[in-house]
């Protein structure tokens, strides 16, 4: 089912008669979802484009590629930084904005400007009902009832349909600098992260590539980018020499060093100071970003990597891979309770990719 | 505005209630005397008032499960209280609830630099979530204008702007994680020192949901490095249409100041007579403020200066000193204050599209015309958050009622053009009866299902943000 409307999608939902697996553009879902394929790459379209107030909306089933050629024509962006993920999970097709959304897929730039959910502005989506709820709008700052732009956000598809997204946007910069450390341990090259984070300079990305380096990146106006890389260099002194080189950043966003490998992706969030010891605990090979804040690791086949690695604050989900066990980390008790509530009130017929997150 | 009757049984049974209440706090934690309960009656938003049957103040997470319990068990409605400075009457009591303050949750729990966030209790003031982190080099971003009295508690709640959010964002985009006491008792986190969540988002539901679906007692803040400097530049506009035409070609050329904060001709007189910050005669105002070193400021504020001198300024002032900073923004800080000088004043809160600026504030003008009553417009540009000031003199009768009606139809006007109602002060019991205005039934349910979830019995703060007639079932039971 391929509905081109909103109406034709609430009708479908309102009609269904059993589990519905939701699709974008099919690039980046997780886990394992049963049911009629309804498919939201008809709901396309610029809804609104004001580049003077930073705006954009469209239907959730527009493609990600024609938005960001879009917006790079008026020399503006999605500040989140998409990753691509067809080479890691080994699809084809083209992404949308609806599932950009759902998985809340957000790059290196998320320290620095935020996940997709804290770009999003505005959603419209068909719940279980069939039913079309709209919640935030088009402008920066609203707190006008409950934020379910966020809680749709992230969910996977299991609390509704978009239809439509609104997001803020971001100015592309001028000048980009990209910063390189060789030969640092995980711990030391968190430690310098750290270091270039907490500082004035306000790196928009920092990651940790074992083998080729650990980078920074600087964005902005051509002069503060020069004043800016030069100082965090000096800062950066006690950590070796930082040259500057060419962008790796497409690589560590779409987890290239993983790609076309055997073996299970895992995709850790945690405390960045954390990140070293778990990984070392989890074995394999690992890729920090975010600072040591997010951690892709490439492990053994078929390991239940949480029972690996725990006790440890923060969560691991299952991005690829045979292991016999939850794809998205278990919640305590209460939590699930409140989610599996909010999935029934929802979608109470249980319509919309089943399982899938609970 | 009205609020439900009290229930009846809930009043007979206060003597019990209070009884419970001493039974699982200390007695200086519960305030029950009838003169005492009086400096609850009401918040910032003071032409409401009515004292509660009960106030508590907890000292810790456990005490705070400890009182809901009872409240749970007896059905008494809770209104959980941060500083009490909500415009919105967000922490207004009704005579049947027991007002949760948490005032003396106060204490800094964690600081960690090297993973850049702070854990406070969420009765800490806003101001000195960053006076524990300064000395460091550190602040927390959010910055209400109340920030010297306000709690992180009221914060998250009403998820808090300020005059900095063009460019650091609100306190959503600056809240790691919560402890949080369900209705029933239990304690649950959500989040921590990692960015971001692991199944459903229900912190971001969280933020911004008014006290409704559980009192946050700790949260863990991102803490942001201090830019090494800051600087404004003021510019006067001889309207409001080319201030705003400037506004937009600011952020067209990529620049992201901190702020761009607006002052139209009314507000600029009356801060003038007040503060005497030497502001010009004209009819519309910028403050635009960036950051970073001497040399990155220079750059950045010759891009905004040649680019304001494409808009015929009738003034540009470029802040060279301190001192100079101090001046130009003297004036814009002390706006509410000035027009409390002169008039009583309602403060609204709406946001529009920044586009659309200059026929809103035209057509303010006009409304005010017909009501009869001044507005002075005063706000955050960069993101189209308006406040504008309805003068009234609550002591000539009809005004404070002439006032309200002005004051929807400013709203309703930042609905209609795209915008929203509220874009930092929260619905509470002030919007509430407008939701209608933006949200269709089928999108005011969708938002009361959260807190049939988190709140079954819809005991929490439960006649604020959805309209009565809309909650009514659910607040019967």
């Amino acid at each position: 089912m391929r509905p081109s409307t909103e109406e034709e999608l609430a009708e479908i939902v309102q009609g269904a008669a059993g589990p519905l697996r939701i699709r974008g553009g099919g690039t980046r879902a997780i886990g394992h979802a049963a049911g009629d394929l309804l498919e939201t790459v008809g709901l396309a379209g610029v809804r609104l484009y004001e580049p003077g107030a930073l705006t954009l909306v469209a239907g959730a089933g527009s493609r990600l590629a024609e938005i960001e050629a879009l917006l790079a024509g008026e020399g503006q962006r999605l500040p989140f930084e998409v990753p691509d993920m067809r080479g890691l999970l080994g699809r084809a097709g083209a992404s949308t904005l609806g599932g950009v959304v759902a998985a809340n897929a957000s790059g290196p730039r998320r320290i620095q400007a935020g996940a997709c959910r804290d770009s999003l502005i505005g959603v419209r989506f068909v719940d279980g009902a069939g039913q079309v709820v709209k919640n935030g709008g088009r402008v920066m700052k609203n707190v006008t009832g409950y934020d379910l732009v966020k809680l749709l956000a992230g969910s996977h598809g299991t609390l509704g349909v978009l239809t439509e997204v609104a997001f803020k946007l971001l100015p592309m910069p001028e000048t980009t600098v990209t910063l390189a450390l060789p030969d640092l341990a995980p711990d030391r090259a968190v430690a310098a992260m750290a270091a270039a984070l907490g500082s004035p300079f306000d790196p928009s990305a920092a990651a940790h590539w074992p083998g080729r380096g650990t980078f920074l990146r600087v964005e902005g106006f051509e002069a503060s980018v020069r004043y800016r890389a030069m100082r965090l260099r000096a800062l950066l002194a006690p950590f070796g020499v930082a040259e500057e080189v060419e962008s790796p950043w497409e690589a560590i966003r779409d987890v290239a060093p993983f790609h076309g490998r055997e073996g299970d992706v895992w995709r850790l969030s945690l405390k960045p100071s954390d990140a070293p010891a778990v990984a070392a605990r989890a074995g394999g090979e690992a890729l920090f970003d975010w600072g040591g804040g997010l951690v892709w690791l490439l492990c053994d086949p078929g390991i239940d990597l949480r029972a690996r690695i725990a006790p440890f604050a923060g969560h691991a989900t299952l991005i690829r891979g045979s292991a016999p066990v939850a794809v998205f980390q278990p919640e305590p008790r209460p939590l699930a309770a409140i989610a599996a509530g909010l999935r029934a009130r929802f979608d109470p017929r249980g319509l919309f990719n089943p399982g899938l997150m609970a | 505005m009205h609020m439900p009757p009290p229930d009846a049984g809930v009043l007979a049974r206060k003597s019990r209630i209070v009884e419970r209440l001493l039974a699982v706090l200390p007695e200086d934690a519960v305030v029950h005397d009838e003169a005492e309960t009086r400096a609850y009656e009401c918040d910032a938003l003071t032409a409401y008032r009515c004292p509660p049957l009960a106030a508590v103040l907890p000292r810790s997470t456990d005490e705070v499960a400890a009182v809901l319990r009872v409240c749970h068990e007896e059905r008494v409605p809770v209104v959980p209280r941060g500083s009490g400075t909500s415009l919105a009457g967000g922490a207004l009591p009704t005579a049947d609830c027991v007002i949760l303050g948490v005032a003396r949750l106060n204490r800094v729990l964690e600081t960690d630099y090297a993973n850049r966030f702070i854990r406070v209790q969420s009765g800490r003031t806003n101001l000195s979530v960053t006076g524990a982190v300064e000395a460091d080099g550190f602040f927390y971003a959010p910055d209400p204008s109340s920030q010297l009295a306000c709690a992180i508690a009221g914060n998250i709640a009403m998820n808090s702007g300020g005059a900095h959010c063009l460019k650091y964002g609100v306190t959503t985009n600056n809240l790691l994680g919560v402890t949080l006491v369900l209705m029933d008792g239990t304690v649950v986190e959500i989040g921590g020192a990692h960015l971001d969540a692991g199944g459903l988002d229900l912190l971001g539901v969280i933020c911004g949901s008014e006290g409704q679906l559980g009192v946050v007692t700790e949260a863990t803040l991102r803490i942001l490095p201090k830019p090494e400097g800051a600087r404004p530049v003021l510019m006067g506009f001889a309207s409001n249409e080319v201030a705003g035409a400037c506004v937009s070609d600011i952020i067209r050329a990529g620049i992201l100041p901190v702020a761009i904060e607006f002052m139209d001709r009314p507000c600029i007189r009356a801060t003038e007579a007040f503060a005497k910050a030497g502001y010009p005669d004209c009819e519309a105002l910028l403050i635009v403020e960036v950051e970073g070193s001497a040399a990155e400021i220079d750059d950045q504020l010759a891009r905004i200066v040649e680019i304001a001198r494409r808009h015929d300024p009738v003034e540009l002032r470029e802040s060279r000193s301190d001192e100079e900073s101090r001046r130009i923004w003297l004036g814009r800080k002390s706006a509410f204050g000035a027009m409390g000088q002169i008039n009583d004043y309602m403060c609204l809160d709406g946001t529009i599209p920044v586009t659309e600026l200059p026929r809103v504030l035209r057509r303010i003008g006009e409304l005010s015309a017909e009501a009869g009553l001044e507005v002075a417009n005063v706000f955050h540009a960069g993101d189209g958050n308006m406040h504008p000031l309805i003068l009234f003199d609550a002591n000539r009768p009809g005004d404070l009622e002439r006032c309200e009606r002005l004051g929807a139809e400013i709203l309703k006007l930042c609905v209609e053009v795209g915008g929203c109602l509220t874009g930092e002060h929260g619905v509470g019991v002030e919007k509430r009866d407008l939701m209608s205005v933006q949200f269709s039934p089928v999108d005011l349910e969708a938002q009361m299902r959260v807190k049939d979830v988190f709140d079954p019995r819809w005991l929490l703060n439960p006649a604020k943000v959805f309209p009565l007639e809309a909650s009514g079932v659910r607040r019967a039971g």
